[in-house]
């Protein structure tokens, strides 16, 4: 993919000092100098293919939590205004243009514009070549949406956290969901996109399968390249080995274009197609998708949010504002928010000073905080990722609106590798390995 | 022997598609020696307007058939109105510079175009799925095709064949030879060289539109959806040899078989098999399949 780099021109630089300047004079008087705001830098999708399905919805939820958060009225736990009494303050950032230029504007956010924490990244990329930055810049950071497991099962970091679960579980799920519901599943195939995300996604959904089903048949794995566009040559492919089960990890665009090209073609009726992100498509392909679809929206988010206080007022605030229901993403943003928030206000320890960088990474490692998707344990990577349990259910269009049928919930034990256990040893191992 | 009917097929109709896009592509090219980088926003344009105008059409509840002659629509209302705005606003200033300075125009003019394209749209996704479905399916063996598929073969061939005769078979494709050959000399005989110009590149980019405009019921148009086609749309002309017709026709051909054939037999080698067959033509014919010898003018 070819990723345009977007630096502020000219008139930008002469802009930016003058809006600065501006900034600093719109203080209001009586805000105490010695009790600055907290302030976030945000960096997701603004642009590019994964703004509309992630990015946006992400930057909406991060935008009515701050005002909420700043106004004291997150319900539950979170009552007290901003973090700990201290306002809270967001930049946004745009995560296009590739992880180089993603390093640098790391770089930019820590150091010059010196933000207290940034929370974002949705591309795997994005946050492996973050990381180490972070851990070098000493800047706290929270990863809120990428998946790939391996920031930190071959890596160890102080600084860096996050607050959803890695993508084995979406995979690991999957598997388990396909063997109880459709148990005569012999045949299986794949169609993933041809990076990272799709190849550990496709590798751990495979391994899990023939785990817990010893003799099932891959007819194909597919791997078209990223934003591709055109499935047709795929879809034969894939119709032609007359699988019972196509698993995909697509996303955004591509899941889309998938659904369309081969919903016509009848592949997803011969088939059941298992979308592990297919929350993200069903806000506007409602109508496209066939009975009995598996969904996932990486963890109990979107429709298989629990029917807790903090989901339901979730939920409206941001439908108040946006029409459409917040989407997996936003829970993902809701959820690194409330979490730099639990660790911040634990860090207090009750008391009103602000607390250490040092004491908000101590409250944050290993903490149980509560969110809209329910209660999230930073269980794994020394207390720095997150584990949550995961939905899958699988889709049926009732009176043109789509529902979920055979809907089962997985405990976050069940579906996430025990702490020091690396996802694919443990899923080799038959779900057993302990250390 | 399904399988092979199957690589045909798919291999036919991915050509068909890369064919109508690199059609465009091509004759900018060969008229106007502009190697258009924003031929990818243009094809985006196309999806875009194509979306809206059909997507009014069907909302407005006229019959669902005249979704297709809306798609159509679109890509000429974008060829007619964006085609001429760039040639004569930005294009016509650039003639007679080096080709390099040309390319590194167009790709300012891709980021433009993509910019404007997220202005008025969003980056909201778009769909406009009902004429994909419309026609129904037909069985091929173990595996049904839509008919719209089928049609996009069609257009590919209309396409072709229009841009055959028009070339060679009318005054307007005759005096468009002379300009490729020499422009100086046909300004000199009396032809209105910068009217080809403008026809030329307003042609170019309908055909761009079309491609975009014929793809938007089978994707969710997005933004950015230009940026994959303009490196498939490189590959295939420069396969065939830069500015030839037939080359652009015969390198989309190759490019959809052998991506085809991939996917079927070895679709782990899939993203690079195209790059491969390219890499493997110009080393044996590094100006492409068809590029006739051409004098220097010393």
């Amino acid at each position: 993919m070819t990723i345009r780099d977007r630096r502020p021109g000219s008139a930008a630089l002469v802009l930016f000092p003058l809006v600065a300047l501006l900034a600093l004079a719109a203080v209001p008087p009586g805000a105490r100098a010695d009790e600055p705001k907290f302030r976030i830098g945000v960096v997701t999708f603004l642009s590019g293919a994964a703004a509309g399905p992630f990015g946006v919805p992400a930057r909406n939820a991060a935008e009515v939590l701050v005002e909420a958060i700043n106004a004291g009225k997150v319900p539950g736990p979170y009552a007290k205004p901003g973090f700990g009494g201290r306002q809270v303050e967001v930049v946004f950032l745009d995560e296009a243009g590739g992880t180089t230029k993603q390093v640098s504007e790391f770089r930019d956010l820590v150091q010059r514009q010196k933000v207290d924490a940034v929370i974002g990244y949705i591309s795997s990329g994005d946050c492996l070549a973050v990381a180490p930055v972070a851990e070098e810049l000493k800047a706290l950071t929270v990863f809120f949406d990428c998946g790939t497991p391996r920031i930190f099962e071959d890596a160890s970091y102080k600084y860096v956290f996050r607050a959803s679960s890695h993508a084995a579980m979406d995979n690991i799920a999957a598997a388990f969901y396909v063997t109880e519901i459709l148990p005569g599943a012999k045949k299986i195939a794949g169609i993933n996109q041809n990076y990272a995300w799709g190849q550990d996604s496709w590798t751990d959904f495979e391994t899990s399968m023939k785990v817990l089903k010893p003799g099932v048949e891959v007819t194909t794995s597919q791997m078209p390249k990223l934003l591709a566009g055109q499935y047709g040559a795929e879809i034969s492919a894939l119709m032609a080995g007359s699988p019972d089960v196509i698993h995909s990890s697509f996303w955004g665009g591509d899941l889309d274009a998938f659904v369309l090209q081969a919903v016509p073609r009848g592949a997803l009726k011969k088939s059941t197609a298992v979308l592990t992100c297919g929350e993200t498509a069903t806000h506007k392909l409602a109508g496209q998708i066939p009975d009995g679809t598996v969904i996932g929206a990486r963890g109990p988010h979107g429709a298989y949010a629990p029917d807790v206080e903090l989901n339901r007022w979730f939920r409206a605030v941001y439908q108040d504002r946006f029409v459409l229901y917040p989407n997996y993403p936003a829970y993902h943003m809701a959820q690194a928010f409330l979490g730099l928030k639990a660790a911040y206000e634990k860090a207090q320890g009750g008391g009103a000073a602000a607390p250490t960088l040092d004491q908000i990474i101590a409250a944050f490692q290993g903490l149980t905080f509560e969110t809209p998707s329910g209660t999230i344990r930073m269980a794994l990577g020394k207390g720095h990722q997150a584990v949550e349990g995961t939905v899958y259910g699988q889709a049926k269009t009732v009176d043109g609106k789509l529902t979920y049928v055979n809907v089962r919930q997985y405990p976050a034990d069940k579906v996430n590798p025990p702490e020091g256990v690396k996802s694919a040893d443990w899923i080799k191992s038959g779900f057993k390995a302990t250390k | 022997m399904s399988t092979i009917l199957a690589v045909l097929v798919d291999g036919v109709i991915y050509a068909s598609w890369l064919f109508i896009i690199a059609a465009g592509l091509t004759i900018v090219y060969g008229v106007m020696r502009i190697l258009n980088m924003a031929h990818g926003s243009l094809y985006a344009l196309g999806a875009y307007a194509a979306a809206s105008l059909a997507g009014a059409w069907l909302r407005a509840g006229f019959a669902p058939v005249g979704s297709y002659a809306m798609l159509v629509a679109a890509a000429v209302v974008v060829g007619l109105v964006v085609g001429p705005l760039i040639e004569r606003g930005l294009l016509r200033h650039l003639y007679g510079r080096d080709e390099v300075v040309l390319v590194l125009v167009t790709y300012a003019l891709f980021l433009i175009l993509e910019d404007a394209v997220k202005l008025v749209w969003g980056v909201e996704s778009y769909f406009i799925t009902e004429p994909y479905g419309l026609l129904g399916t037909v069985e091929l063996g173990p595996l049904s095709y839509p008919v719209y598929s089928g049609a996009l073969v069609v257009a590919a061939l209309v396409v072709g064949v229009a841009l055959r005769f028009g070339i060679y078979g009318t005054r307007y494709g005759k005096l468009l030879i002379a300009v490729i050959h020499d422009r100086e000399v046909s300004a000199a005989l009396g032809i209105n060289v910068n009217r080809v110009y403008l026809v030329t590149f307003a042609l170019g980019t309908t055909l761009a539109a079309l491609g975009g405009a014929l793809t938007a019921p089978t994707v969710s148009v997005v933004p950015g959806m230009g940026v994959e086609v303009i490196v498939l749309a490189f590959a295939v002309v420069v396969i065939g040899g830069l500015g030839s017709m037939p080359g652009a026709a015969l390198g989309a051909l190759i490019v959809g078989l052998v991506r085809s054939a991939a996917v079927h037999f070895f679709p782990q080698v899939e993203l690079f098999s195209i790059y491969l067959v390219m890499a493997l033509v110009l080393a044996f014919r590094p100006r492409g399949l068809f590029v006739a010898a051409e004098a220097r003018k010393i």
